[in-house]
């Protein structure tokens, strides 16, 4: 686990070169190979243009990224993003291909995968995300969940060790999120994966082994995500949300009820809660 | 916006469903070069034959080709009445000024009436039972000479098949549109012509400026897939001649034939 995928440092970012507004401001971290990150952020914190840096969508004014040992550089950007799948936002815009399986196979064609591997390849990728009964389905007959777990299916096809979801869940209802992010962890669990999750939705930032948290177009929390939720008030304070169970723990706080300070999981208050119930 | 049937697929596994799309295409252009070729009711009736056997194989109800008419009616009506009543030669019916309904422009009526709506049904035929993406095959395929003229093949057919497939998308987004705007106090199709106009812009600036945006985030998400132009890649659908391919063009053959026999 101690194979360093993805190291960035001091990258600095600006959309227009005269713009006062930096969207990245020096920013440096390092993931391990198979971490689950997620990173949080208000919008217009940089959270998005982080991503697009690391795929070399965009080229960074200073500062370096190496992915897998490599430096990001003009030459090698298309090898890089062999290695770095990404998911977008919007179902709809990223859906390339006119059927599902064609959508899928996008990747491997502009990879110049041989065609008798890409249908192995293809047909494997959807069955793993669960689609396989919509092979030949149109975008315009999947719902919302359906079409991204398209979009994943597109990204496993290519095997990549990092993939990158750019709010890939915020368009969807809660059950579509909930049938996304299973699939990606199971994908993830079965082929050892890097995945980089920008997101708002902060159960799902609950799940990962560390939290970035982004202000400005700067890293400026990075942790467990029982360190983050632990500066709770905050977070809330930079518009950022905190999970249910910690909400929970405020309200009781107020109350004038004595709480634990540490961060606790849904499970936790629940153990919490039963047990200073018995103990009155 | 149900009403626009071209350039929809309906999904099937029919004879013409199954046809290699190079046959379908060039056999729907060359059926309409026939269409003009014929030149009497013998020749027509023939063809309409043949459209319906086509029609019939490919297993969907002839309430969708009908329905592919509509957007076109207004259309028809006017051209087919022009050549009703302004058209004279041999008996005429009846004559009011410059108004005559006469032998000659009945018969020319009724040949541009078949004849548009063969032709409708043709196309109507050639997107239902075509995947787009298949279209785009060939019709790279059938422009693939023109490579060495230095015509961008591969970007036209990405650039069809990309319009294609939006298609439905955009039609959705809109009603979309034009329902939000309804909402929010717009009239569309009402009061005179400068109003009916006016009052589109509030439809067609939402609608131009989403398609910038969606344009912008399908070429990053295709960019960050690894799309770098049309050198070196691989393809995933390929094209097979088969025997029932060979068969429809031995049946255009015979429809050519027939028609060069029939036609006065």
């Amino acid at each position: 686990m101690s194979h360093k995928i993805i190291e960035v440092n001091n990258l600095s970012y600006k959309y227009q070169s005269e713009s006062e507004v930096q969207a990245l401001n020096d920013v440096s971290f390092s993931i391990e190979k198979g971490e689950w990150i997620a990173i949080i952020g208000h919008n217009g914190s940089g959270k998005s243009t982080l991503a697009k840096v690391l795929n070399g969508l965009i080229m960074p004014n200073a500062g370096t990224v190496k992915v897998d040992g490599a430096l990001l550089t003009e030459e090698n950007i298309w090898d890089v993003r062999q290695s770095i799948g990404m998911v977008f936002q919007n179902p709809d815009n990223q859906f390339v291909g006119s059927t599902v399986e064609e959508d899928v196979a996008f990747g491997l064609e502009n990879a110049g995968v041989p065609r008798e591997e890409m249908l192995v390849r293809v047909t494997e990728s959807i069955k793993k995300v669960n689609m396989a009964d919509f092979m030949t389905k149109e975008p315009a007959r999947l719902s919302g969940g359906q079409k991204q777990r398209v979009a994943i299916a597109g990204v496993v096809a290519l095997q990549p060790d990092v993939m990158i979801l750019d709010e890939a869940t915020s368009m969807l209802d809660p059950n579509g999120r909930k049938e996304v992010m299973n699939t990606v962890k199971e994908i993830k669990d079965a082929a050892n994966l890097t995945v980089i999750s920008i997101t708002h939705d902060i159960d799902e930032a609950a799940n990962a082994n560390r939290i970035f948290v982004m202000k400005g177009g700067k890293l400026v929390k990075v942790g467990t995500p029982e360190e983050i939720f632990a500066y709770g008030p905050e977070l809330i304070e930079m518009g950022l949300d905190v999970p249910f169970a910690e909400k929970l723990k405020y309200a009781l706080k107020e109350k004038g009820i004595a709480v634990p300070a540490s961060y606790l999981t849904e499970e936790g208050m629940v153990d919490w809660l039963w047990t200073s119930l018995l103990k009155k | 916006m149900d009403k626009l049937i071209l350039g929809r697929y309906i999904p099937g596994d029919s004879i013409v469903h199954q046809l290699d799309p190079r046959v379908k295409l060039l056999g729907s252009i060359y059926f309409i070069f026939l269409l003009f070729f014929a030149n009497n009711w013998q020749s027509y009736l023939f063809l309409a034959v043949f459209i319906l056997v086509a029609i019939k194989l490919s297993k969907i109800s002839l309430g969708f080709f009908l329905r592919g008419l509509k957007p076109l009616l207004w259309l028809i009506i006017f051209t087919v009445s022009l050549q009703l009543l302004f058209s004279r030669g041999g008996e005429i019916y009846f004559s009011f000024g410059p108004i005559a309904i006469s032998q000659f422009g009945l018969i020319n009526a009724a040949l541009i009436f078949c004849r548009f709506v063969f032709i409708i049904f043709m196309s109507t035929l050639l997107t239902l039972t075509t995947i787009p993406l298949e279209l785009t095959d060939a019709i790279e395929f059938i422009l693939s000479p023109f490579k060495y003229v230095k015509l961008p093949v591969h970007e036209i057919a990405l650039m069809i098949s990309i319009a294609l497939r939006f298609v439905p998308t955009l039609m959705d987004e809109t009603t979309k549109i034009m329902n939000a705007q309804r909402a929010r106090g717009v009239e569309f199709g009402e009061g005179n012509l400068f109003q009916q106009m006016k009052s589109i812009i509030p439809l067609l600036i939402p609608l131009f400026v989403s398609s910038f945006n969606r344009a912008e985030e399908l070429a990053t998400a295709m960019e960050a897939r690894g799309y770098r132009g049309g050198e070196g890649r691989t393809k995933y659908r390929v094209l097979n001649w088969e025997v029932t391919d060979t068969m429809a063009v031995i049946v255009f053959a015979f429809v050519t034939v027939g028609v060069i026999l029939l036609r006065g």
